[in-house]
């Protein structure tokens, strides 16, 4: 049987939202243990750091470029610039050197 | 282009169109109805300042989406659907995975199993997040913040100061939610006409706003910085060990979070006016 790409859609779009969803929309009240407090805590900082590091170096699709990238972040947000303003130095350090690579 | 194109283009902005309608009129009955007070700034300039937070998650998306409205051109997939596809679902990694499986034309439970695998991540998120939110905050408003949930929305909403209010989060989703969608169909429509190097260099605008998001409190506290430390070693490790570089990216961020997370929650746990500082 042919599948219907509407159906896949409709199923991705509902596993995706309830996983989202469900938490935020039915816990209401303050967690008070603390393990569980300081656990949620430390998740986006893991999270980000994890989801930059290594995949950082391959999202270029050149690892020099890439690591320029990096390492310009890491300065300016050392610095604490803005989002924006680290986002667009890095892609602009980037594009800058992936001219002279290629 | 055909008349297909414009049709499909037609359907895309009409969707954006009814997506903003909702989400000001959201705004003006809130506004009216229980005049929600968020002490000395006003809703428009939390709005505001999510939209200004939200431009360097466009970018990312923007160019992460044109490649995946590329592979959905390739995989037989109409503008509209990829579209709609980006629109309701706002996930990379399950999008990706999903349209593997639709070339595959798999089971529809198999698509199930793998979009609650590759997005089980966001329940961690979502609860992270339940903490967080203005807990004024009506099921309606909880219901549209649902949807932002992604790993870059969620990263900026995290850490903004004190309680998250739910017009942040429309700020940074009106911002962020139109990159991804309007790359995708930018990618089949006409992707394969932007020069990659561009594509490639703005594929850096996530990973910097990410950089910028954690380097700040870690500068500031020791504890973040070797968590961070840590999970960038530990998310290292499964790229380059044996059998540990078979498991998926979206699982992998699973299993860091949880050692790390829990690790640093065991060790360092956090007093209570830390929370959400």
């Amino acid at each position: 049987m042919e599948h219907n790409i509407y159906i896949y859609i409709l199923v991705m779009a509902l596993i995706t939202y309830l996983i989202r969803a469900l938490p935020l929309t039915l816990i209401h009240r303050e967690i008070n243990n603390q393990f569980f407090r300081s656990f949620l805590f430390y998740i986006p900082y893991v999270t980000l750091a994890a989801m930059v590091f290594p995949a950082i170096l391959f999202s270029t699709g050149n690892v020099i470029s890439a690591t320029v990238g990096f390492v310009i972040a890491i300065i300016l947000s050392y610095r604490e610039k803005s989002l924006t303003t680290v986002a667009i130095a890095a892609c602009i350090g980037v594009y800058i050197t992936s001219l002279f690579i290629h | 282009m055909s008349t297909l194109f414009y049709l499909n283009f037609f359907y895309l902005c009409k969707s954006i169109l009814i997506y903003f309608t909702i989400l000001f009129f959201h705004y003006i009955l809130n506004k009216n109805i229980k005049g929600v007070c968020f002490m000395d700034i006003s809703k428009i300039d939390l709005w505001k300042q999510g939209f200004k937070d939200g431009i360097p998650i466009c970018l990312g998306y923007f160019a992460v989406s044109v490649t995946f409205g590329l592979q959905c051109g390739i995989g037989g997939l109409s503008i509209f659907q990829a579209t709609l596809l980006s629109f309701t679902n706002l996930t990379s990694a399950g999008q990706f995975g999903g349209l593997e499986l639709i070339i595959a034309q798999a089971s529809y439970a198999e698509m199930a199993f793998t979009q609650l695998i590759l997005n089980l991540r966001y329940l961690l998120m979502s609860t992270s997040l339940s903490q967080k939110l203005d807990s004024q905050a009506s099921i309606v408003q909880r219901m549209i913040v649902s949807h932002g949930i992604t790993d870059e929305i969620f990263g900026v909403s995290m850490l903004t100061k004190g309680k998250l209010s739910p017009y942040y989060s429309y700020g940074v989703m009106s911002c962020a939610i139109p990159g991804w969608v309007f790359g995708t169909f930018v990618g089949i429509a006409i992707g394969n006409v932007l020069p990659l190097n561009i594509l490639n260099a703005l594929s850096m605008a996530i990973y910097g706003m990410f950089l910028a998001v954690i380097i700040p409190p870690a500068k500031k506290n020791k504890v973040i910085l070797l968590v961070v430390v840590l999970s960038m070693i530990l998310s290292g490790l499964f790229e380059i060990l044996p059998i540990l570089n078979q498991i998926s990216s979206g699982f992998k961020i699973i299993i860091v979070t949880l050692i790390i997370a829990s690790l640093a929650a065991y060790f360092f746990p956090v007093k209570e006016d830390d929370y959400g500082a």
